[in-house]
């Protein structure tokens, strides 16, 4: 399988130390991957660019969520796009995790794959963050009547039907739970697919710090 | 009456701060907002000019003194413009994304895109 109709999304602020060595771990299965540099000021578009990415540029820093819905606007410009896989650009996510999800998507008929670091237990989060992720999802699961184990999670495999009627308004953090409601409220099939997340000392030391959990309420609550 | 030079340096400053807040566009929640700044300008001129007519409300409406009226009124008067604050930065935030997604969808689109020069 070339896996030529599927495109990965990866949003990309200031990685540049790690971007490199992501895209081209990507790249060893699936050719296309679009960057959507959210203003870097490091090289990272560069860094990018240079390993085999296409580099969508935002003039500003916007956010993760403004970075995903541009790379979902970039994807669907491609007419051969049947699948986007979002992939963070830290390292955290695994491409045997996404290639999975992919295989699950295509067996059972599934529109979208949210990947989920709950359902075993490869992933080792700290009790504190774990706790947050858990009401993180209590919160999504209430408001958007969707039932899943981990809302706030990167790695996601979407078809181009579900891509195209998605519109993320949140610039911010919320914008997963955004997306989990979006999805909730089509008419569409999806599931969890279990996925490793890849703590590492570099992830945790830009990983977003728990006060964020506040924001990302106060975010959803104001919507 | 007797004008004290307190009530002069108010009074400018509302008629100052009033007129600079008119200069914004819009549509009807606009002009709502217009007619509800010049009431605002008309009764801060009012109680500067007649202090007493605050303790006068008050008893009217069962609270203790003029000044907590006031006081009551500032903390509404904030909050929602706090709130409408909020959504118009909001709205301008949408906007502003909408702006710079086209500027990168187009850019990336073009054969040879823009370099990585950063402006540091």
């Amino acid at each position: 399988m070339s896996y030529d109709d599927v495109w990965v999304v990866v949003p990309l602020y200031n990685e540049s130390s790690v971007i490199g060595d992501v895209v081209r771990g990507v790249r060893g299965t699936f050719e296309h991957v679009a960057c959507v540099d959210d203003g870097s000021t490091d090289g990272s578009a560069a860094a990018a660019r240079a390993a085999g990415a296409v580099v969508v540029q935002h003039p500003v820093n916007l956010g993760q969520g403004a970075a995903l819905q541009t790379g979902f606007e970039y994807a669907l410009s491609v007419p051969s796009m049947r699948w986007v896989v979002t992939f963070d650009a830290d390292g955290q996510h695994q491409v045997s995790d996404a290639l999975a999800m992919l295989e699950m998507a295509d067996t059972d008929g599934l529109d979208v794959v949210f990947g989920s670091r709950f359902l075993d237990d490869r992933t080792e989060a700290g009790f504190l963050k774990g706790l947050v992720l858990k009401t993180a999802v209590g919160y999504t699961n209430l408001t958007t009547g969707t039932r899943l184990t981990d809302a706030h999670n990167g790695l996601r495999v979407m078809s181009r039907e579900v891509v195209s009627r998605l519109d993320i308004t949140q610039n911010r953090m919320a914008h997963a739970s955004e997306l989990v409601h979006q999805v909730g409220k089509l008419d569409v099939r999806y599931a969890e697919s279990p996925v490793h997340i890849l703590y590492t000392d570099y992830s945790r030391s830009k990983g977003q710090s728990l006060w964020n959990a506040v924001n990302i309420l106060a975010d959803l609550i104001l919507r | 009456m007797n004008i004290v030079l307190i009530q002069i340096v108010l009074i400018v400053v509302v008629i100052a701060v009033a007129a600079q807040l008119f200069r914004f566009r819009g549509e009807r929640s606009q002009a709502l907002r217009r007619i509800g700044l010049v009431l605002f300008a008309a009764i801060a001129v009012i109680s500067i000019l007649f202090p007493a007519v605050w303790n006068r409300v008050a008893t009217l409406v069962g609270v203790g003194r003029g000044t907590d009226v006031v006081l009551y009124a500032l903390v509404v008067a904030f909050l929602s413009f706090a709130g409408t604050t909020y959504i118009r930065f909001r709205e301008m935030e949408a906007n502003y994304t909408r702006l710079a997604r086209r500027i990168s969808l187009d850019e990336a689109h073009r054969p040879s895109s823009r370099s990585d020069e950063n402006p540091a």
